[in-house]
Parts: C-alpha cells; structure tokens; sequence
C-alpha cells in the first residue's frame, strides 16, 4: 500500500508529461495493441459472424495448411532473397553516396539532394505505371530501343529471369537516396574538431573516413541494420505487386508473402490462414531482432539497440 | 595536394551528376509519354522526347473530372487533417520519452518501440476496423491508420533528445507548466524535425492506396492513389461519349496511352513541387535516435 501511495505522488508529481503522452499512448493501445488480441484467429477458424469470441479454435491447423502447401517455401525464399539483397545493396550504396555527398560542393549539393530524393515520394502505384512505361510489350521503352537496334521485342511481364534484377534495381531507386540522407544527417552531425584535429596530424581523406566517419557512424548503421532484419520476413507489398504488375508468370521468383497473404484473402477469403502468416512473419521477425541485437550486443555493447 | 583535391572533387561532382540523371530518366519517360501524341505513340513506341506534341492526354483527364476532382478533395483533406494531427501526437509522444527526467520514459519507450518489432498484421486491423470501429466507408479509416507511426517517433525523439535539458530547466524554475514548455519552447526549437517528419507524414498520407483498398467502397470517397490503381486495370471508364464530345473529337481517337501517364502525373506531381520547398530543413530533421540512453 505504502508502494502504491509513494507511486501515486511520482504520478502526480509527472501528471503533465503524463498527459502530453496520454494521446499517443490511447493510440498506440488501440492501433497497436488491441489488434495482437485478434492473433488468437490464427488458431481459430474464424467465422465472421460469430466473431473473435464465437468462432471455433482449431489449433495449430492454420499453420499446417500453410507450411504444408507448396507455395510456402516459395513465397518465403523469395521474401527473404530480396530482402538480403535489398538490405545489403541499400545499405553500402548509401553509405557510399552519403561519404560522397560530404565532399560535394554546397552548391550542387542542393540540386542532387532533391533528385536523390524524389523517387523516395512516389506511391507504388505511380512506380507500377512508371514501369508499363519501360517494360509495356507493345510501347514500352525498353523494347523501343532494342527495335531501334534491329532487336526483337521481349515480353517482359512474361520473363521471370529478368525480374529478380528488375526488382533490385526499382527499389535501390526508390530507397537509397532517403537512406544515403540518413547516413548524411549523422554524418554532419559529428564534431567538426575530430577532423580538424586529423588535419593537423596530417591525415588524409580516406584515413578520415576509415578512421572517424565510418566509427562514429556504425551506431546508425546498426540501428537500420536491426530494423530492416526485423522486417525480413515483410515485402513491401506495393513493390511486389504493382511493379510486376501482378503478372502470374512472374509469381516464382516475384510471389512474396505479403502479396500471397493479400492474393488468398481476396480469392478464397481464407481470413484464419491470413492471419497465422502474419503471426508468423511477426514472431519470426522479433526473434530476429532479438538475436541480432544480442549477438551486435557481444560483439560491441556500444552498438547494441538496447 | 591542391591539385588531387580539385581533381577529386571533380569526380565525385561527376558521379553525382551520372547518378542524378539515373534517377530522373524514369520521370522524363513518364512526363514525355504524358505529353505524346496518342497516333505516334501506337506506332513508335514511347520516348523520351516527344516525337508529336499534343495535350489531349491531359484534358482527357480534367474532363473526366468528377472523379478526379473528387479523389483530389479527399485526398488533399486526410493528407492535412492527417498530418497535423499525426505532427502534433508524434511531437507529444517523442517528447516525453526524450525528457531523461520523466519517471515512465523507460516504460513508455518501450511501449512505443515494441509496435514496431511485434504487429498483428493486416487481418487484425482490419477486422478491429471495420466490426469494432465500425469505420468502414468512413474517411477516418484513411487518417488513422497512419496517425502515429513509431519510426517517426524516434526520429523526433532523435532530434529532441538533443536539445539540452538546462533550457528546459532554467524555465521550470521560471514557473513554466510543462504545457507551456512543450508548445512555446519545445516546437519553436525543433522545426527542422517538425517539418521533415511532417512531410513524411503527408507523403505517407497523399500516397496512401492501401487503407483505401482496405476499407474504401463508396465512390465519393476514393483518394487519389486508389483511383490510379482502379484505372490501371479500367482505362475504358475514358472510353465514354461524353468527354468524346466534350473534346469534339471522335470517340476511338481518345488517347487511353497518354492519358494513363498524364493521371500518374497528375497523382504524384503535387508533393513532387511541394518538397523542394522545404527541403533545406530535412537534413536537420532527420536524426533517428537510439532506443536505449
């Protein structure tokens, strides 16, 4: 009791930053958390009229009908490849564009940051168009200029080898400018003296890279690094399914779980089956997270998330 | 020494320069197709420049209006309302938890962390949405979703952890209510993280296709990106007599090719001319922030 009256003074004594959380913390409750209750669907055979509370459970049934399909392994072999790829890619292109976005002069350096930028703004939707644009069979860009070269039109919405490129090229497009930002906010963020003091002693640009920028900088790195391995097992579903323009010859090498997820609600309404791969997708992602943080964690407390 | 710096930083202006126009070839793709003539399109093919000019593209689409003119509407309103709302609820929730004196910062950061390592998922949402919340066809289902995101959080949290607490101090001794302090010295210090996470916000807002997907039938009230994506499948809702006429030209001449990249310009282009505006602050602003202290 005496607990809980010395608690009730630090809440009285916190009362306005505890209001000025207040609303957040509502939304987040409602948004965020009442929606892990509907999880236990997953292990439901959810019946829409009979509700969360109505419908029978039926285990881990759900999981099985989706482990033991065949298009499981696909869908999550190909989450995880672009993923890898997208993380790995993004990353070193944007660190590289951010060391050289530093040595860029202050003049051209407005013009390129906005370019870099644009991509970043467009809806998926925009970008599915922005690509008929280049790969549309009969108009389409690309085959334009192959014809102007005597070469015969592809159809690419039908040629699954070119996708897996095609894919990595549209999102390191999309991505590596707001990411290459990141990088050059945290860069500009670190104490000019550091380098003042290299310059004194002679240092050159490379060492002060290798030496100051890249070491002040890895705390960041890690921080994105973690985030994006949490969120291994989640596709951006607009990228995967408006830039393949949902084409079905496509499906194996860019069918994702997400758009596999989206496909099955739509054609079979399959709500349970729905929900237990986004279970999925979140338990393995935390766990994810949760390693990598501890391994980041032994390797250099520093670095670690928490 | 001299020499290889000017050298060296000629090519990384050169690099740049390579980089940049990588990036914009797909916009002027786009913006040359828009601006084609619908004959030389069918049989050249699209191109970078436009072989014969024409317009029609365009006015097909503003004739087409209601519908669009519509999407514009609900979308310039859930990108506001959205935004500012979900500005001021990010700054509040970030604030608190950057303040290192407030006793529930630990818990609280915590608890705004964990939404973005553990998500119900769609299905959730969607039924919490639409069976409880009953906000089907309502325009709240394309504002709420989205109001506080908790990436946006540590970047404001990034940024105002940074502001020294002896400002905060100085005015509490003073007698300031944290209110006070939060509106009349916290905003005003920290615009540059207020604008870049309140364009992401509206970028995220005005680009938003999904939520209307999701709970979005009725006609009246489709954002912009959503009405894109219905006419990327129903480009023949242009085929109608009506703009035919209104256009006095023949129904088959409606030029479909043009039109469909002249409404991806008209859906993107907006924010496109907004960002550069406020573009100076961003780099500022966009400090994302450890999670521990």
């Amino acid at each position: 009791m005496q607990w809980l009256a010395r608690e009730w003074k630090h809440v009285k004594k916190n009362r306005e930053l505890l209001l000025l959380s207040l609303p957040g913390f509502i939304y987040k409750f409602i948004f965020y958390y009442l929606p892990l209750v509907g999880l236990v669907i997953a292990f439901q055979n959810y019946n829409y009229t009979k509700g969360l509370f109505g419908s029978k459970w039926v285990g881990l049934h759900n999981f099985k009908f989706f482990f033991t399909s065949d298009l499981a392994w696909r869908v999550t072999r190909n989450t995880i490849f672009y993923n890898v790829a997208f993380i790995v890619l993004t990353t070193v292109f944007a660190l590289v564009m951010a060391l050289l976005l530093n040595e860029l002069s202050k003049r051209w350096f407005k013009v390129h940051q906005t370019v870099m930028f644009l991509p970043y703004f467009l809806s998926w939707v925009v970008v599915g168009y922005i690509a008929t644009g280049f790969f549309d069979y009969q108009h389409g860009a690309l085959n334009t200029v192959l014809a102007s070269f005597g070469v015969d039109p592809t159809n690419w919405y039908q040629k699954a080898s070119y996708w897996p490129t095609i894919m990595i090229v549209v999102q390191l497009w999309k991505a590596v400018g707001f990411q290459a930002l990141i990088y050059y906010a945290g860069i500009i963020a670190i104490d000019p003296s550091y380098y003042e003091a290299a310059r004194i002693d002679g240092a050159t640009k490379w060492q002060m890279i290798r030496k100051i920028t890249l070491p002040l900088l890895t705390p960041l790195v890690v921080i994105l690094l973690i985030m994006a391995v949490g969120s291994i097992f989640r596709a951006d579903f607009g990228l995967f399914y408006y830039v393949p323009n949902d084409s079905s010859f496509l499906y194996p090498v860019t069918d994702v779980i997400d758009t596999y997820v989206v496909r099955s609600l739509r054609t079979i309404g399959d709500v349970s089956m729905s929900t237990a791969v986004g279970f999925y997708q979140s338990v393995v992602g935390l766990v994810l997270v949760l390693v990598t943080n501890y391994i980041i964690k032994k390797i250099n407390e520093e670095n670690a998330l928490w | 020494m001299k020499q290889t710096l000017n050298s060296g930083r000629a090519i990384v202006n050169l690099i740049f320069c390579v980089f940049s126009i990588a990036m914009i070839i797909p916009f002027l793709l786009v913006i040359s197709i828009s601006l084609s003539d619908e004959q030389s399109l069918i049989e050249h093919g699209y191109k970078w420049f436009p072989e014969k000019f024409s317009t029609l593209g365009y006015q097909v689409m503003l004739h087409s209006s209601h519908a669009i003119v519509h999407a514009y509407g609900i979308t310039i309103l859930i990108t506001v309302v959205g935004s500012l709302a979900g500005l001021l609820l990010t700054a509040m929730t970030a604030y608190t938890i950057s303040r290192k004196d407030f006793r529930y910062r630990k818990p609280m950061t915590f608890y705004v962390f964990f939404t973005m390592l553990f998500q119900g998922g769609i299905v959730p949402v969607y039924i919490l949405m639409t069976r409880y919340l009953h906000l089907r066809n309502s325009i709240w289902a394309l504002i709420l979703p989205l109001l506080i995101s908790p990436f946006y959080v540590m970047i404001m949290k990034g940024f105002l952890g940074k502001i020294p607490g002896e400002i905060i101090e100085s005015v509490k001794v003073d007698g300031a209510s944290e209110w006070r302090i939060f509106f009349q010295i916290i905003l005003p210090l920290s615009k540059p993280a207020l604008v870049t996470v309140g364009l992401m916000l509206a970028f995220g807002y005005w680009n938003d296709w999904f939520n209307g997907l999701l709970f979005i039938d009725d006609p009246n009230k489709v954002p912009l990106q959503l009405l894109l994506y219905r006419n990327m499948n129903a480009i023949e809702f242009l085929k109608t007599t009506a703009i035919a006429q209104q256009l006095n030209i023949d129904v088959s001449k409606l030029p479909s090719l043009s039109s469909r990249m002249a409404m991806t310009i008209l859906a993107a282009g907006p924010m496109m001319i907004v960002f550069p505006f406020f573009q100076r602050y961003f780099v500022g602003g966009l400090t994302v922030g450890a999670i521990k202290e």
